[in-house]
């Protein structure tokens, strides 16, 4: 469900578009934003909300990689293996934050407070290897810069 | 030759908008909203404005499918998409210089008689999306985007569209189906998006870097702006270098500079002196060359076709003399089976066949064979399915091949562990 802020938020959206389907997707980001992922309940919902058929929200929720159909960490780290990052060294990176978080890609850990992915080239390659944590990109990493920010991450 | 950038000038803030219109921004479009939407079209063709989105096609030649008169709303659709590996230059236009895209965007719209634009951009760019929001609250603010824009009656609004993590969005008519509400499904053409685009109205697609290129044209004029680097494709063009050089990043510099000027003088060379093996010139789709090759080549469409490969986003990877290779390579076909959106059987199963084969190699348990039947099945996905991202995935295999052969040749098993197909039990063969 969405809160009453979000809710008007999808409201004005309307205004943008001459059809209601073409919210979809508008409408599944103010949902994973709210919620941090979409659940089958939600995709219940967001039919209802655009009056179209649930397979119509589940077929989009599941052909875009970044609505997360489980529920993700408080630190949701996506490492990027793609040829740039290949080439300065992202294998390393990604031993490193598996290694230290005692995950593999698509885990998460425990408490909630980590999950990892592997996820194809996001548009820094001029600063690779790099990994993106929730909304925010870290660039031109190395093993010690991924140390000090999982510390960071572990404390907070 | 032509060193002053225009797209990314090294000007402090010129991301906000009183110091874009101090430097004379905005002036360009107050010129165009004097001149007939015809006379602008007309200026682009000639300066020879090309895309920047990958395919180079003509930008004023494509302005001109759209109908003048229409019943129907019309659409502009700006491809911030950018998710090709290897290319980075569209977010450097959203983070330093976005109102030059937000005008190029508003004259395109004046020319072509649109009064909706959306912005597409790919999801993860959270941050690049509050930038060029913010850059066109402004704008509407300061009356370029809204109702009556200067006053001259020109009415348009501008909407940013967030993508959710697919490639294959970026190709016009999936991203079109992906605006819509869809999965980014492409669509068979024709129809032409300037007939049939988003709901069935007309719509024309450009790439942020093609429209950021549109001001600079209108204030300069086009005579001046043709005359900028490759006389076929003129302007400059935002070059991303990433790989193996000692200053990877994004080069604003002309059309057709030498390949080995950008990667040594301005990219500062490859780490260590070492030689170079391979680069791929133009984002991960484009034909790869080989480090002996390089001498010469200037990059320009003309030029890189005339060496059997593409200017494609200008985007160049760069891999020294140490680097597997064969893993570059299945890793980049592994992200064309796992963006394939699966509409058409030979780009979805032959991509998955390729990085089966490629696997193989890079494991050393390739046969001889396995070498044609890798081309056989890149050559049976190019140009036989909707979109060209079939065709992205058989290039860099086909050249690949043809380049790096003896790559294959020393990793070939020399007892193959491949067996000879056995049905399984429960096919029955019947004798006739
Ligand atoms: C698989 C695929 C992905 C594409 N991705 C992009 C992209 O991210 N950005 C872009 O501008 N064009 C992309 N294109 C090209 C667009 O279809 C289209 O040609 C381009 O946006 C037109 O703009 P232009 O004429 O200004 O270059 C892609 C094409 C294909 C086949
Ligand atoms: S070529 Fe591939 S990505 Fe393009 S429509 Fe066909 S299956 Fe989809
Ligand atoms: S290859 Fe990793 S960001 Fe482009």
């Amino acid at each position: 469900m969405l809160s009453e802020v979000n809710l008007k938020k999808f409201e004005d959206l309307k205004k943008r578009y001459p059809t209601t389907k073409a919210l979809t997707l508008p409408l599944l980001w103010l949902i994973q934003e709210q919620d941090g992922w979409i659940s089958q309940d939600s995709m219940k919902y967001a039919a209802e909300l655009l009056q179209m058929p649930l397979s119509h929200v589940y077929g989009v929720v599941t052909f875009y990689t970044m609505f997360n159909t489980n529920p993700v960490g408080k630190y949701h780290i996506q490492i990027c293996t793609n040829v740039s990052c290949q080439l300065r060294g992202s294998a390393e990176i990604v031993d490193q934050v598996c290694n230290r978080l005692h995950l593999k890609f698509g885990e998460m850990a425990k408490d909630n407070r980590f999950s990892i992915n592997e996820v194809e080239c996001l548009g820094s390659c001029g600063t690779a290897p790099m990994m993106q944590v929730n909304d925010d990109y870290y660039e031109d990493l190395t093993v010690e810069k991924v140390n000090h920010l999982l510390d960071k991450f572990s404390k907070k | 030759m032509h060193t002053e950038k225009l797209i990314l000038p090294d000007i402090p803030n010129l991301h906000r908008i009183d110091i874009y219109e101090e430097q004379g921004g905005y002036q360009a479009l107050r010129k165009a909203l004097g001149m007939k939407p015809d006379e602008i079209i007309d200026e682009v063709k000639k300066s020879n404005l090309r895309g920047r989105g990958g395919a180079c096609f003509p930008t004023g030649f494509k302005w001109t499918f759209m109908p003048k008169q229409s019943t129907k709303s019309k659409y502009l659709c700006a491809n911030g998409d950018e998710s090709e590996p290897g290319t980075f230059k569209d977010r450097a236009i959203f983070e330093f210089n976005p109102h030059l895209f937000i005008e190029g965007a508003l004259i395109a719209a004046y020319a072509m008689g649109i009064q909706t634009i959306y912005v597409y951009i790919r999801g993860e760019y959270a941050k690049w999306i509050q930038l060029l929001q913010k850059a066109i609250d402004d704008a509407y603010a300061k009356n370029f985007i809204g109702k009556n824009v200067l006053n001259t009656g020109f009415c348009v609004e501008m909407y940013i569209h967030r993508g959710a993590g697919a490639y294959i969005c970026g190709e016009e008519s999936a991203l079109m189906n992906s605006i819509e509400g869809d999965r980014g499904y492409p669509r068979i053409k024709p129809p032409f998006p300037a007939q049939y685009g988003l709901w069935g109205c007309p719509t024309t697609i450009n790439n942020i870097e093609t429209l950021a290129n549109v001001p600079i044209i209108l204030s300069k004029g086009w005579e001046w702006y043709s005359k900028i680097g490759a006389p076929k494709q003129p302007g400059t063009l935002l070059y991303g270098i990433s790989g193996h050089v000692n200053k990877p990043g994004v080069y604003e510099l002309p059309t057709g500079v030498l390949l080995t000027d950008l990667i040594t003088t301005y990219a500062g060379g490859v780490p260590g002196n070492k030689k170079i093996k391979a680069i791929i010139p133009g984002g991960s789709s484009t034909m790869w060359l080989r480090g002996d090759e390089l001498e010469g080549v200037k990059m320009d469409a003309e030029s890189l076709k005339a060496v059997g490969t593409s200017i494609g986003t200008g985007g160049v990877i760069v891999m020294d003399e140490d680097t597997d290779i064969m893993k570059v390579l299945t890793r980049i076909t592994h992200f064309y089976h796992h963006e394939s959106c699966g509409q058409c059987t030979p780009c979805r199963e032959g991509c998955g066949w390729m990085e089966k084969i490629l696997n193989r190699f890079v494991q050393g348990e390739g046969a001889l064979e396995d070498i044609d039947l890798l081309l056989d099945v890149a050559d049976n996905i190019e140009g036989n399915t909707i979109c060209a991202l079939g065709d992205a995935a058989a290039w860099p295999v086909q050249s690949f091949i043809r380049k790096f052969r003896d790559e294959f040749e020393r990793r070939v098993k020399k007892t193959p562990t491949i067996k000879k197909y056995i049905p399984p039990p429960h096919l029955v063969t019947i004798e006739v």
